[in-house]
Order: structure tokens, then sequence, then C-alpha cells
């Protein structure tokens, strides 16, 4: 996702917290300009690089708290910068200003889509980039499953999942609660051998 | 009013359960949203997923338009709601007392064992918009074989060089507006 070793932080005092209307203008310009994903990327730049709100390790401490509990990535890690900054309005304020510009295009997009999406030319240009969202979201999946691929049990996990949530609809509360805990077992940690550093 | 509480059960159940990302949801969104409730078809919701690419901002965001498409601007809101605010409500909580965790070697095993569920959920939600927007069988093979190499030809180009999406996006809807043609 991010690479630690590129920037390493800076030792610096902390500036005065911002207000949530700041934080809120801040996160706005991120939810504006953040087109083509990767948003994550774009949070860091901003947060860590130019607000210095938070140093690399905060945000990266943070990153793994948003990934490791469920949500999008980046709306979590919004919710923890926001709230190390102002609390549950800090929160509030990154999270609304990240989501809000999206959603209003998004409108825009929904309503044209619906008057034109029969019109042949705009159908053709649609079928176009569904098909490239498709593409889009198997590139990530490879990407971020890389080792998961190549390692047999690993591997074993993924088709099941897959089988069970995508073909025969398995609810997910069901996979989530049943495989998930068998796989997690799997790699249940074991104090007999010789501990991780 | 049944609907948009139908609309709130689905949705902040999907939030609560989106470990990894919003992509682990995207075959049980497709399956509450085309199939049992059917607030969309298998068409519009490829659609809808594909308007949130282009969109700035989170891409998931794009579960408004199916609350939409459902009931109209309250349908949009309560869907929006029950999407964001659960899972943020937990985060918000857990990141509180997140150190008591941080030495608990339970972590790395979750971690682990997580891993291959959360990427065995992202192909299930490729499969889910691919079987519509990629491979469907009721449109001429032509037709398949333009959008199954447009979506490889992205995964390759994003190996090779890590171009913005955004761009690819575009790029493929002017290739669709040239040959995409049914008639």
């Amino acid at each position: 996702m991010s690479d630690p070793a590129l920037s390493p932080a800076p030792v610096q005092e902390a500036k005065p917290a911002p207000t949530p209307s700041k934080i809120f203008r801040v996160f706005f310009g991120i939810g504006i300009t953040s087109f083509g994903g990767g948003l994550v990327a774009y949070l860091q730049d901003e947060i860590v690089g130019k607000q210095k709100w938070m140093t690399e390790d905060d945000f990266l401490a943070a990153l793994e708290i948003g990934q490791t509990l469920p949500g999008l990535n980046s709306a979590n890690v919004a919710i923890i910068a926001g709230r190390k900054l102002a609390g549950p309005r800090g929160s509030l304020a990154a999270l609304l200003g990240l989501v809000l510009p999206g959603a209003v295009i998004l409108c825009i997009l929904g309503v044209l889509y619906e008057r034109f999406h029969k019109n042949p030319d705009v159908a053709a240009a649609l079928a176009g980039i569904a098909a490239a969202a498709v593409g889009l979201l198997l590139q990530v999946t490879l990407k971020i499953g890389k080792k998961q691929f190549l390692r047999p049990l690993d591997l074993f996990f993924v088709i099941v999942t897959f089988v069970l949530s995508g073909i025969l609809h398995v609810s997910l509360v069901a996979v989530l609660f049943i495989v998930a805990p068998l796989a997690i077992m799997l790699y249940r940690p074991r104090n007999n051998k010789a501990p991780t550093p | 009013m049944k609907e948009l509480v139908q609309l709130l059960n689905v949705f902040s159940l999907l939030s609560i359960l989106a470990v990894g990302g919003g992509s682990a949801v995207l075959p049980q969104m497709e399956h509450e949203t085309v199939g049992v409730h059917q607030w969309v078809t298998a068409d519009s919701f490829a659609s809808i997923y594909s308007l949130g690419q282009m969109a700035p901002g989170p891409n998931m965001t794009m579960v408004g338009l199916i609350g939409y498409k459902a009931s109209g601007i309250a349908g949009m809101i309560v869907v929006l709601l029950a999407f964001y605010l659960p899972s943020s409500f937990l985060v918000y909580v857990v990141s509180h007392i997140w150190d008591a965790f941080k030495e608990n070697p339970w972590r790395d095993s979750i971690q682990k064992g997580m891993a291959p569920i959360t990427i065995g959920l992202m192909l299930a939600g490729v499969y889910a918009v691919g079987k519509t927007a990629s491979f469907e069988v009721s449109r001429p093979g032509w037709f398949n074989a333009v959008t199954v190499a447009i979506g490889l030809a992205i995964v390759a180009l994003l190996f090779i060089r890590r171009f913005n999406p955004a761009v690819l996006i575009l790029l493929s809807g002017v290739i669709g507006w040239f040959v995409l043609r049914l008639n």
C-alpha cells in the first residue's frame, strides 16, 4: 500500500489541533480530487505529507486498524484520523468530507444514467466502462492476493469462499462465522514452536 | 416505508460484514439487491458499480445509487447512512482500545486466516459484476470477446505500470462507444 521506507517521519512538534471545519475542508478536498481509486494513498499524502497531522507511523497504525475492522479502509482511516484530531466531531467531519463530494457527483451520474442509458451511444460507452471496472477489481484482487494464490492452504480457502459466496450464494454471515474461524484456527498461535521475533 | 426498512437492514448488515474493504461484500450485495429484493437489474448493478469507479471518493459510495433506484432520494440517504455508519461507529470505538490487543498473538492468526477469505470474497465480487459486464451468454460472441479483452488488458496494463485507473476507464468508454454496439 505504501512504503514507509520512502519518507521517514520527520521529527517535529505536533501542530495545534485543527477545528472540525478545517478537517472537513481538507477531507472534502481529498473526496473531490481522488479519481480512480487508491484513496488511501491520497489520504496519506494529505494527512502525513501536506497537513502533517499524523506521523507516518501513526498513519500506518491507523491503516492497519482500518484494514482489520469491517468497513471501507479509506473511511476507517478517516474516522481514526478525525478522532485523533478533534474527537467525535473530527471523525464526523472527516467522513462527511470524504464521502459527500463523490455522493453528489454519483447522484448526478445516476440521474444522467437513468435518462440516457437506453441511448445506443451511451449504452455502448457504458458497456466498455463496465468491462473496465471488472478488470480493475480483478487486478486489485490479484495484487492483494499474490501470496494467497501461491500457498496451497490459502488457495483452498480462497476457492471455498469463492464457491460458497459467489456461486452458491451462501450468506456472508455463514461464510465469515464458519469458514473464517476454521482458517484462523489453522493459523492459531503455536507456543511449542520457535517464538516469532 | 417497508422498502426503506429493508434497505436499512440489508446495507447495515453489509457494512458490518465488509471485512477487508467494500469489495468483499459485492457478491452478497449483488445477490440481495438483484436476486432477493430486485431493487436493480443485474445489468444496472454492473453499470452502477462502474459509475462508482468514475466518481471521486470511495468507490463504494455507489451503493447510494442502488438506494436511489429502489426508493428515490430517501432510499439513497438511508443506504448511505446504513452502509457507512455501523462500521464507522465500530472503528471509532475499537480504535480507542486497539492498543490493548497489540501484543496479542491471536491478532496475527486472525489476519493470516482472514486474508484468503477476503480474497475469495473479492473474487466472488469480480464474478458477480463480471457475469453481466464481461461475459453474458445472451450477447453475441464478439461482444463478449471485446468486453473480456478490455478487462484482461486492464489487468495486464496495471501490472506493467501504475496507470491512473480513471484514465483507463475513460479510454474503455471510448472503445465501447466505437465498438460495443448491438444494432
